[in-house]
C-alpha cells in the first residue's frame, strides 16, 4: 500500500501544447483521489504519467518513497483501468485477468485462487470461459475491474471507466466501485469529467483545468467553498448562477448592483467585499440557494423578475428566468406552481452568496 | 513499490527495448537491410552501370551519357517505348472501363455471388506466364481456337496474324493485359462500391435520377478517390511489364513487341551489354517517378481533408 | 432494392455478367482440355474439318505423366512452394515489425521512412535486375534458392509494413498500454497482444505475399540457371520449348498443375486475400 506524491509535474507534448502544469499532489495511503476536469484539462494525461505511459518533462512522481519517474509501466505497481476497458479480445475472462500474475511469474495454483477470488468479487464467475466480445459492457466492465485488483496492486487508476456505459448501469457500477475501495482499501486514482462521479466517489476531488490545478479537496469542501469561478460554476448541477454587479458603499452598507437587481452584501462578506468597493465583481448563486420570495424575506436580499422557462422534474422545480442581464435558475420546491411569462419576486439565501473577482476569478 | 526482485525478471537486454527510439530501431533493422542491399545499392549501381560501357566478363569505362543517347537513336528501342506507351494507355483504360462494369455487375446481389466472385480474381492469381502460354496457345496461327471460332462464325474467311503481325500482336498482348488486370480493377473498385451507402441511390432514385445519372453523380464522384490509386498502381504495373510480352511474342516479330522491359533484358542480359541495359531500363525511371509523385501528393491531400 | 424490369435484368446484369465470366474463365478451361489432348488431336488445323477445339475424344493423361517423369517438373513446384514460403516468411516478419513501428512508435524520422518505404512498394523488378543480378553474383548467391528467397522480400516487405501498419492503427493502443501495466515489456506486448490480435490482417497480408512470390518471374529467370532450381514459371518457359518446338500438352499440363497449389491456397483464404488486394491499395 503506498501514497503518491506528485512534484512540479509538467508536460509539454512535441507540438507544443503544455498539457499539464506544475501540478502538486499529495494522494495518501488508501485515499480515493478523483481528478475532474473538462476535456483537455490535463487530468488524464497527469494519470498516465503516473502510470508511465507518458514520459514526464520536468517534475517528479513517487510511489511511496521511490521516484518512478523512469521506472516503465512494467515495474511499476500498479494497475489501470482503460476507458474502452482493453480487454485482450483474443484471451478468455480467465485469461485476461491472470495475464498480469503470469507476466509475474505467480505459480498456477496462486494465479487460479487470485482470479476466483476477484471473479467471486465481481460476481463474473460464470463468464470466466467467455471470450471479451460474448460479454455485455456492465460485463466487460467488471471484467477490466477484476483484471486490476488480482495483481494486488500498491495503486489502482481509472482512467474514465464508467462513460461507456448506459446512464442506469454508470449509477450502479459507481456504487459497486466505492464499495470495493473500501473493501480493498488500496489507494486510487480515478479521472473522470463527469463531476457528480466526482463527487460521490472521491475522499478528495482535485479540479483541474487548462493543465492547471484549480482546487484540492474533500467534496463538500468545493461544494462550499469554491476557490475560484471555474470550480464554483464546474462542481454542482444545474450550475452555479453568476451575475457581475457593481460593489457600491452607500448608507453604511455594501450594494452590490446590476440592471434591474440591488442586492445588499451580506454581513458575513462585508469585511472581504469592502476591498472591491467600486469595482465589478462576480456575484455566483448556486440555484438551490434561490426561492420563490414570500412576506418573511428581506427585501435586500430579494428581486423581482419574470418566468422564462419551467423545468418540472418532479421532486424540484427549475425556474429560468432572467436578472442583472444574465440567465438565473432557482430550485424551487415542487409544491410551487408558476407559470411562463409570470411576474415573480425571487429571494436568495444570504449565508450561500459568493463573490469572485472579476479577472482573476479567484473567490473573494 | 515492485520488490527488487521483480525488477529483474526480465533481462537487461529487453530492459534496452522499452527506449522508443532503440526498439523502433530494432524492429526497422531486418526490413531496411533487405531493401537497403537489394533496392537502394542496386538502385545506385544501375545508375553508375549507365554510365559505363560493363558487360559481362569486363568492368568497361566511364563513358558519360553516351549509352541513353545511343538508346535514344535507337529505332527498336523507340519502338519499344512507344510500345510501352501504347500498352500502358490501352491496357489501363480498358481494365478500368470494363473492371468498373465488372464492380458494378458484382456490386448487385445474385446467386452464387461469393464463388463468381472467387473465380473472377482468378487471372490474377495464376502465375502470368502460365496464363500467358495459355493465350498464346489460343492465338497459335495454325490451331487457333480464335481463327476456328471466328470462321465458324462466318465473321472471316481467313485466319487471322494474331502475333505474326506487330500491330496485332500489341492488341492481342493489351488483351491478355487487361484480360489479367480487369480483376484487380474490379475487386478493388468492388470494394469502394460497397462503402457508398445505398440510401444514396435510393434518394438519388426518388429525385428522378436513372441508372446513367446514377453512376455518374452520385457513384462516380465517390468512386474517384479509390479510383485514382488503382490506377496508379496498374500504370506502374503495367508500363514496367515484362513476363507477358516475353512469353506471348519475346519481342517479335522482328523486335516490334518490345517493351522497355523486355528490350533491356535483351541487351541486358541476353546480349551481356550490362551498361547499355541499365540504360534501357532507367527510361521508365521518369515515368514511374512522376507517378509515384502524384500518388504520394494526392496521399497527402487526402491526410489534409 | 431499386425495382426492375425482366427483360432490363437480362440485357443489363446476366448477358454481361455470363461475357465477363467466359472472357475470365475460358483460358484456364483451354489450358485443361488441351492439357488433356492426345498430339494426334492437338495439332489438327482449325481448317481440318474433324477440328474439334472445345472438347476432346480420347481424354489422356499423357502428357502429365510425361511432365513428371520426364521433366524436372516436381522439383520446380517444391522450389516454387519452398521460395514462396520462405519468402513471404520473412517479409511477414519484416513487416510486422517494421509496421508495428511505423504505426505505434515515436520516433524521428518516422514519417520519411514510412515515405520511403511506400516509394519501394512502388520500385517495379523490371528496373533493377540487371545490376541486382551482379550483386548476387558478388554475394555467391546465384543459382541457390537464397538469391530469390532474400529478393523477393524486396517487394513484398514494402506490401507487408503498408498494409500491416494500416492494421496496427486499427487496434486501440489501450491494449498494449494494459499490457505493458501488467507487466510486460514493449516488445513483449507487441509480441503477445498486438500480434494475436492482428491475426486476420497478418493473414491477409501473408496470403497475398504468397500469390506474389508465386508469380514472380524475371528474377527467377535471371538469377536461376540450373534446370533443377527452377521455379515453375520459369521452368515451363525454358525447359517445355526445345528451340521452336513447343509441346503445348506438356505446356498446357505444366501450367495447369503450376497454378494449382496457389489457387488452391487461394480458395481457401478467399476474403484474405480480397483483404490483403483491397488494402495493397490503400493509403
Amino acid at each position: 500500500m503506498a501514497n503518491v506524491t506528485i512534484r512540479n509535474l509538467n508536460k509539454n507534448y512535441e507540438n507544443g501544447f503544455h498539457a499539464v502544469k506544475d501540478v502538486n499532489l499529495e494522494i495518501r495511503d488508501k485515499e480515493f483521489m478523483v481528478l475532474v476536469g473538462p476535456s483537455g484539462c490535463g487530468k488524464t494525461t497527469t494519470l498516465r504519467m503516473v502510470a508511465g505511459l507518458e514520459e514526464i518533462t520536468s517534475g517528479e512522481i513517487l510511489i511511496g518513497s521511490d521516484v518512478v519517474n523512469d521506472l516503465p509501466p512494467m515495474d511499476r505497481n500498479i494497475a489501470m483501468v482503460f476507458q474502452n476497458y482493453a480487454l485482450y479480445p483474443h484471451k478468455s475472462v480467465y485469461q485476461n485477468m491472470a495475464f498480469g500474475l503470469q507476466m509475474r511469474k505467480y505459480p498456477k495454483d496462486e494465479i487460479e485462487k487470485r482470479v476466483r477470488e476477484a471473479a467471486d468479487i465481481l460476481g463474473i464467475g460464470p463468464l470466466l470461459e467467455r471470450k471479451p466480445r460474448q460479454l455485455s459492457g456492465g460485463q466487460r466492465q467488471r471484467v477490466a475491474v477484476g483484471r486490476a485488483i488480482v495483481r494486488h496492486p500498491e495503486v489502482f487508476l481509472f482512467d474514465e471507466p464508467l462513460s461507456n456505459l448506459d446512464a442506469q448501469l454508470r449509477v450502479q457500477m459507481r456504487v459497486e466501485l466505492k464499495r470495493l475501495h473500501e473493501r480493498l482499501e488500496t489507494t486510487a486514482i480515478y479521472v473522470t469529467h463527469d463531476q457528480v462521479e466526482a463527487m460521490t466517489l472521491g475522499d478528495r476531488v482535485v479540479v483541474m483545468k487548462d493543465g492547471w490545478v484549480q482546487q484540492v479537496g474533500e467534496p463538500l469542501e468545493l461544494y462550499g467553498k469554491p476557490a475560484n469561478k471555474f470550480v464554483a460554476g464546474f462542481i454542482g448541477s444545474p450550475a452555479m448562477n453568476f451575475v457581475d454587479v457593481m460593489i457600491s458603499d452607500a448608507g453604511g452598507a455594501l450594494w452590490a448592483d446590476a440592471a434591474g437587481l440591488r442586492l445588499k452584501v451580506p454581513p458575513h462578506m462585508v469585511e472581504r467585499v469592502r476591498a472591491h468597493a467600486g469595482e465589478r465583481v462576480t456575484l455566483g448563486v448556486r440555484p438551490e440557494a434561490l426561492h420563490l420570495a414570500n412576506g418573511s424575506d428581506q427585501p435586500d436580499y430579494s428581486f423581482a423578475t419574470a418566468v422564462d422557462v419551467v423545468e418540472p422534474l418532479g421532486n424540484e422545480i427549475l425556474v429560468n428566468f432572467r436578472a442583472g442581464g444574465a440567465p438565473m435558475v432557482a430550485r424551487v420546491d415542487p409544491a410551487v406552481r408558476v407559470k411562463a411569462r409570470q411576474g415573480i419576486r425571487v429571494a436568495l439565501d444570504p449565508e450561500r452568496v459568493h463573490f469572485f473577482d472579476e479577472k482573476s476569478g479567484a473567490a473573494i | 513499490m515492485a520488490a527488487p526482485a521483480e525488477r529483474g525478471r526480465v533481462s537487461r537486454l529487453t530492459r534496452l527495448l522499452e527506449s522508443e527510439n532503440l526498439l523502433a530501431a530494432t524492429l526497422l533493422t531486418p526490413g531496411v537491410v533487405i531493401l537497403v542491399l537489394f533496392i537502394a545499392y542496386p538502385f545506385v549501381m544501375a545508375l553508375w552501370f549507365s554510365l559505363t560501357s560493363i558487360r559481362v566478363g569486363d568492368p568497361g569505362e566511364f563513358v558519360g551519357l553516351a549509352n541513353f543517347t545511343k538508346a535514344w537513336n535507337d529505332t527498336i528501342f523507340q519502338t519499344a517505348f512507344k510500345n510501352t506507351v501504347f500498352y500502358t494507355f490501352w491496357a489501363t483504360i480498358f481494365k478500368l472501363a470494363l473492371g468498373m462494369w465488372l464492380a458494378l455487375l458484382l456490386n448487385r446481389s445474385f446467386r452464387f455471388k461469393r464463388i463468381i466472385r472467387a473465380s473472377m480474381l482468378l487471372p490474377f492469381i495464376i502465375p502470368t506466364v502460365l496464363s500467358a502460354f495459355a493465350w498464346r496457345w489460343m492465338f497459335d496461327p495454325t490451331f487457333s481456337v480464335m481463327n476456328w471460332v471466328l470462321f465458324h462464325s462466318g465473321l472471316i474467311t481467313d485466319r487471322l496474324p494474331f502475333l505474326s503481325d506487330g500491330d496485332w500482336a500489341m492488341w492481342c498482348a493489351v488483351l491478355v493485359n487487361t484480360w489479367r488486370g480487369m480483376p484487380f480493377f474490379a475487386i478493388t473498385l468492388l470494394a469502394g462500391l460497397q462503402t457508398i451507402s445505398p440510401d444514396l441511390h435510393e434518394a438519388a432514385a426518388l429525385d428522378g435520377a436513372n441508372a446513367w445519372h446514377r453512376f455518374w453523380h452520385v457513384t462516380w464522384p465517390l468512386l474517384i478517390p479509390v479510383t485514382l490509386v488503382v490506377v496508379v498502381f496498374s500504370v506502374i504495373q503495367t508500363f514496367s511489364d515484362f513476363q507477358l510480352i516475353y512469353v506471348l511474342t519475346g519481342g517479335g516479330p522482328a523486335n516490334s513487341t518490345h517493351l522497355i522491359a523486355t528490350y533491356a533484358y535483351q541487351i541486358g542480359v541476353a546480349s551481356g551489354l550490362l551498361g547499355e541495359g541499365a540504360a534501357l531500363s532507367l527510361f521508365m525511371f521518369p515515368v514511374l517517378f512522376a507517378v509515384v509523385w502524384v500518388q504520394l501528393r494526392f496521399m497527402k491531400r487526402m491526410e489534409g481533408a | 432494392m431499386l425495382i426492375e424490369r425482366k427483360w432490363k435484368k437480362w440485357i443489363f446484369f446476366y448477358l454481361p455478367m455470363a461475357a465477363f465470366i467466359v472472357f475470365t474463365l475460358f483460358p484456364f478451361y483451354w489450358m485443361a482440355v488441351t492439357a488433356m489432348r492426345p498430339d494426334e488431336e492437338l495439332y489438327r488445323t482449325w481448317r481440318q474439318a474433324s477440328a474439334t477445339p472445345f472438347w476432346t475424344l480420347a481424354p489422356t493423361l499423357e502428357h502429365f505423366r510425361n511432365l513428371l517423369q520426364t521433366t524436372a517438373f516436381p522439383h520446380w513446384l517444391w522450389n516454387t512452394m519452398l521460395i514462396a514460403l520462405v519468402s513471404t516468411a520473412i517479409s511477414l516478419v519484416c513487416g510486422m515489425f517494421a509496421g508495428y513501428a511505423l504505426a505505434r512508435l515515436k520516433f524521428r524520422g518516422s514519417e520519411f521512412l514510412g515515405t520511403a518505404i511506400f516509394v519501394t512498394y512502388l520500385v517495379p523488378q523490371t528496373l533493377l535486375f540487371i545490376p541486382l543480378a551482379d550483386i548476387i553474383r558478388d554475394m555467391h548467391l546465384g543459382n541457390t534458392p537464397w538469391a530469390l528467397m532474400l529478393t523477393y522480400p524486396t517487394f513484398l516487405i514494402p506490401f507487408c509494413t503498408w498494409l500491416l501498419m494500416g492494421y496496427f492503427k486499427t487496434i486501440p493502443k489501450e491494449l498494449e498500454e494494459c499490457a505493458r501495466i501488467d507487466g510486460a515489456t514493449r516488445f513483449g506486448a507487441m509480441i503477445r497482444i498486438i500480434f494475436p490480435v492482428a491475426i486476420p490482417g497478418i493473414l491477409s497480408a501473408g496470403i497475398f505475399a504468397f500469390t506474389l512470390s508465386w508469380n514472380e518471374f524475371i528474377y527467377a529467370l535471371i538469377f536461376m540457371s540450373s534446370a533443377e532450381l527452377k521455379t515453375v514459371p520459369v521452368g515451363v518457359v525454358s525447359e517445355l520449348i526445345r528451340g521452336d518446338i513447343f509441346f503445348w500438352g506438356q505446356l498446357m499440363a505444366g501450367a495447369l498443375l503450376g497454378s494449382i497449389p496457389v489457387a488452391i491456397v487461394y480458395s481457401f483464404f478467399v476474403e484474405y486475400y480480397v483483404t490483403g488486394l483491397t488494402g495493397s491499395v490503400k493509403g
